[in-house]
């Protein structure tokens, strides 16, 4: 047995155990939670550090047969691409069960539906089979909507999760209809990625028949990763989400069609990857340019976060079209650090909230003195968000904007205005109208988090910061296997390499 | 021979009503039950005369892989509603519900003879015993208005169907001089230029079309199944539309093929306007039945978008989401039977509070809504999966665009549906006031049925292997 198997499936045996757990054991069905995600994020750690960057092929890999008269196997293995982003899902799964303390009410159900998400997420990104790529995906989708519908909070909540479901569904069988066609078009008779993939390199798909199957998995995979103009639904559902569900949302299983883009789209689909990356990146100056100035307008803490990550996928959007090794890179970068921080982001809001009621900006203020560490860790995320050195985002939108540059120097200059203005702009404002100013004399009674509590905070910012000093545990790991990608993009090896000298080189002289 | 071991049966019961006291008549249904269990798995072991594939009566009857593969589907499906119309009999006048038991093991001897048809006059025979046997089926409940309404509808409409059906088949014999669909299929082709010969093919279709509840001939459905006793409407919505569509696969692929394969534009069109009639439909239904008759009109079009598909993957879908959908419906029904036998309405808010009431049955409806939904990991996910692919495959392989077109609306109607069966599980765990929290008791044969059913809708969504390789052989039987 893989150790991927263990870290996907120790959530969801969790979860089967705690449906047998009589609903009033609270501690209990807690404790099984928390260690249980704990269980995953240790064996992910275990499994990064064993990682061996630019092995061949894929490593702790399993295969089972599961139905062979359509070739569909489970089927899961790392490379450099998920090894990070399984690292990432595990953490963040852990932090968002110990924030999990605030829901109060059918602690039995949720923690069963946390647990189910958590286990679909790390299974989606492990699988190397389209089928169960999917499938887990699909598995990790359906909680979230049932926890916005029911934990959710505010008075939107029933609009909120209505428009979560109706466009997140449709995304995700847009994309499903994609990987079908793709599963026909291959030829190759089998839903294992590789296979399909080395199939492809022998056969490439018809050009006319890529054309047709990329925009369904681009918009596809767009919907569900909130892409200018389909990303409604994000700032609005995770505004009302619990903050356990934005926190696992947001953070990870947006990633799902980013991942899916770089692992199959690019491989698979290379001519229609070449012709559709202008409009990726025209779209993606609406995440950072549009969205962004949304962001700014806002009134609530929690749409100004959601309209602040929906503009952060618009860098991840403008790596994956710059279609070469840099850009690649820093786009799995960004994934793992927009996870982290996003997390981060929604955890700090969700105790506000908590201990306020509230999240309109106009009625906190002076928070800092009474929260002094959710206020400095918050303060920390935002600087994160805006691109400060030292974080992981910084690391990854610069290496984005490198790799950009060659092929859309327009885009890459209102992106760099979009990182470094706007969201500047609305980040510091938020900050001093949250944390800074006079406190009203109401929010005298707030309580900063104890020491356990304080916990899930230090780990997501301990993660920023690790990567933000020592990203080469990283790009050691996604340069050699996002250089493949970009091989079968471009189908040029040798410029692919040339120029992955200036990232590393850059991102090491920035430590 | 199975269906004569089915017929028998039916009239053992009917005497044994003669003998059984009226107050544990019940329990004959439980002896029927094990009877067709050991009927199922002599079938299964391939040890009784469905293992040994070939003709008799002068070809009229058939034994291969899809009859056997239905067969079993239709004794499954049968035992389940046995199990169901054992926990309805308190609702039925007293002393009755053997008749009811033989009734229902008469409609599936005529089922098990439909799936053997090979002739046009076999497959009328087969339809008129299951129709027949439903008529009063559906009207069973003599004292209850609703009941003796949706039998009249059923039997005004079905006649009718019937008399289309007739007539169709006797232009067809008049033109070609065949009734048997293997002969057939060797003249067919010479015919096609007959307007009368294909009116005769399309007036079959229209029978059919009934029986399946496909657009335009669904009207009775919503009403019928609101009315009919519930555990007749699980049987209508499985054992009667499966019937419908091992007739429909037979007559298109094996009697009449070549005129088929032009006819892919129709069947699309057809399968289009149910899925998105049934589930627009539903939409704002507040009658629990009535709404799973809508969702049964739309299911008709899932389950035909492997009709239209015109090729073995599409077939081999049909029957695997037919199993799966066996199970789900029957678990559905099962649930509907236990909560609402002491109720006066079947109102979607007579589910409040269910899951205080009784968890095993909050669950099991949830798991069906959620099946039906598609929704992994359950049988209902992997067979549209399965005739999603189908579909595109048939897109690829003919170049005809109406096939990503019907793919587009199949996931119009799976997002449509997830509104209506996500306001059902609503209804279960979060409405506001429940007003009746009595705890609600199960016999042990409703729990074991019950268990069978969510074990059934487990194991399809997520070992489909088994299941998917018997679909395999029994599509293979059109290759020829």
């Amino acid at each position: 047995m893989s150790i991927l198997t263990y870290i996907a499936g120790w959530p969801l045996l969790a979860a089967l155990a705690l449906i047998v757990v009589p609903r009033n054991y609270r501690v209990i069905i807690r404790a099984i939670a928390v260690l249980a995600t704990l269980i995953s994020a240790v064996l992910a750690v275990k499994m990064f550090a064993q990682f061996v960057p630019g092995a061949n092929g894929f490593q702790f890999e399993q295969q089972i047969p599961w139905v062979e008269s359509l070739g569909i196997s489970y089927h899961v293995g790392v490379d450099g691409l998920n090894v990070g982003l399984i690292l990432m899902g595990a953490i963040v799964a852990f932090a968002a069960a110990l924030c999990s303390w605030e829901i109060q009410t059918r602690e039995k159900e949720f923690y069963i539906l946390l647990l189910v998400m958590t286990g679909g997420i790390l299974g989606a990104f492990a699988s190397l089979d389209l089928f169960f790529f999917y499938f887990l995906h699909e598995l990790a989708l359906v909680p979230t909507f049932i926890m916005i519908g029911v934990w959710g909070r505010g008075e939107k909540k029933n609009y909120a999760t209505f428009q979560i479901t109706l466009y997140l569904s449709i995304g995700a069988l847009i994309a499903l209809i994609g990987l079908i066609a793709l599963y026909l078009q291959s030829g190759a008779n089998t839903f294992d990625i590789p296979k399909i993939i080395e199939h492809a390199k022998t056969n490439p798909l018809a050009v006319n028949a890529q054309n047709f199957i990329f925009p369904l998995l681009l918009f596809g995979f767009g919907i569900l990763v909130s892409l200018w103009p389909f990303h409604s639904w994000a700032p609005l559902g995770y505004g009302v989400a619990p903050s356990p569900t934005a926190m696992l949302h947001a953070g990870v299983l947006k990633k799902f069609g980013l991942y899916g883009l770089i692992r199959i789209a690019l491989p698979l689909l290379p001519q229609a990857a070449q012709s559709w990356a202008h409009v990726i990146a025209w779209l993606c100056v609406g995440n950072i340019l549009y969205v962004g100035w949304v962001a700014m307008r806002q009134r609530d803490l929690n749409l100004l976060i959601g309209n602040s990550s929906v503009a952060h996928m618009g860098f991840i959007f403008l790596g994956i079209a710059s279609l070469n090794l840099i850009g690649v890179t820093g786009a799995v970068l960004i994934m793992i650090a927009h996870g982290f921080l996003a997390a981060l982001t929604f955890a700090l809001s969700g105790y506000i909230y908590k201990q306020t009621g509230t999240l309109q900006i106009s009625e906190l203020g002076g928070l800092c003195r009474k929260l002094p560490f959710i206020g400095t860790v918050l303060l920390m995320a935002a600087m994160a968000g805006c691109g400060l050195p030292g974080f992981a985002n910084f690391v990854g939108e610069a290496t984005v904007f490198f790799g950009a540059w060659k092929m859309f120097p327009a885009v890459t200059i209102i992106a760099l205005w979009g990182a470094l203005v706007i969201g500047g702009i609305y980040m510091t404002r938020a900050i001093r109208n949250v944390l800074h100013g006079p406190l009203p004399e109401k929010w005298n009674s707030l309580s900063d988090a104890n020491l356990w509590r304080k916990l899930p905070y230090a780990l997501l910012l301990a993660s920023l910061l690790v990567f933000g000093f020592l990203p080469k545990l990283l790009t050691e790991k996604i340069n050699p296997d996002a250089q493949k990608i970009v091989a079968m993009v471009t189908g040029n090896v040798i410029a692919a390499s040339e120029t992955s000298a200036p990232a590393v080189n850059f991102v090491a002289q920035n430590k | 021979m199975l269906e004569v071991s089915v017929i028998g049966l039916g009239l053992v019961l009917m005497l044994a009503d003669l003998f059984v006291p009226a107050e544990r008549r019940r329990f004959i249904g439980y002896a029927a039950i094990v009877a067709l269990g050991v009927l199922l798995v002599t079938s299964l072991s391939g040890n009784g005369s469905c293992g040994q594939f070939g003709t008799a009566f002068g070809g009229m009857f058939v034994n291969d892989a899809l009859s056997l593969f239905f067969k079993q589907l239709f004794i499954v499906a049968a035992i389940l509603v046995l199990f169901m119309a054992a926990e309805f009999s308190d609702k039925l006048a007293a002393g009755s519900v053997s008749e009811y038991y033989s009734l229902i093991l008469f409609a599936l001897a005529g089922m098990l003879f439909a799936a053997s048809s090979n002739d046009f006059t076999m497959l009328f025979v087969s339809i008129e015993l299951i129709t027949i046997t439903f008529y009063i089926l559906v009207s069973f409940q003599r004292s209850k208005l609703q009941s003796l309404e949706a039998g009249v509808k059923y039997l005004i409409l079905g006649a009718l169907s019937s008399s289309f059906m007739v007539f169709g088949i006797a232009l067809i014999w008049g033109t070609t001089g065949e009734l048997n669909f293997t002969k057939l299929a060797a003249v067919a082709p010479q015919f096609e230029i007959s307007r009368i010969f294909l009116l005769g093919v399309l007036l079959v279709l229209v029978g059919l079309g009934f029986k399946i509840a496909a657009f335009p001939f669904q009207i009775w459905a919503p009403d019928v199944y609101q009315g009919a006793p519930t555990p007749t409407t699980a049987f209508l919505a499985v054992g009667s539309k499966a019937a419908g569509f091992v007739l429909l696969l037979r007559v298109l692929f094996t009697a009449v093929p070549s005129v088929t394969a032009h006819w892919a534009n129709l069947l699309i069109v057809i399968s289009a306007i149910t899925i998105l009639y049934g589930n627009l439909c539903a939409i704002p239904q507040r009658n629990l039945k009535r709404l799973l008759g809508y969702s049964s009109i739309a299911h008709a079009g899932y389950l035909l978008l492997g009709v239209a598909a015109l090729s073995a993957s599409g077939q081999s879908a049909l029957m695997y989401y037919l199993a799966g959908y066996v199970f789900t419906v029957m678990a559905g029904f099962f649930v509907i039977t236990l909560v609402m036998r002491h109720l006066a309405t079947e109102d979607i808010s007579g589910l409040a509070g269910l899951n205080q009431r009784s968890p095993l049955l909050a669950a099991t409806l949830t798991i069906a809504m959620v099946s039906l939904a598609g929704i992994p990991p359950l049988a209902g996910f992997f067979g549209k999966f399965l005739l999603l692919k189908a579909v595109i495959e048939a897109g690829q392989t003919t170049g005809n665009h109406g096939y990503y077109c019907l793919a587009f609306t199949a996931l119009a109607g799976v997002i449509i549906s997830l509104y209506y069966y996500f306001g059902v599980i609503r209804a279960i765990y979060w409405s506001k006031e429940p007003t009746d929290l009595s705890p609600i008791t199960l016999s042990s044969p409703a729990k074991f049925s019950i268990c069978v059913c969510i074990a059934g809708i487990f194991w399809l969504g997520l070992f489909p292997n088994t299941v998917l390789n018997l679909a395999n052989q029994a599509a293979a039987v059109f290759v020829k």
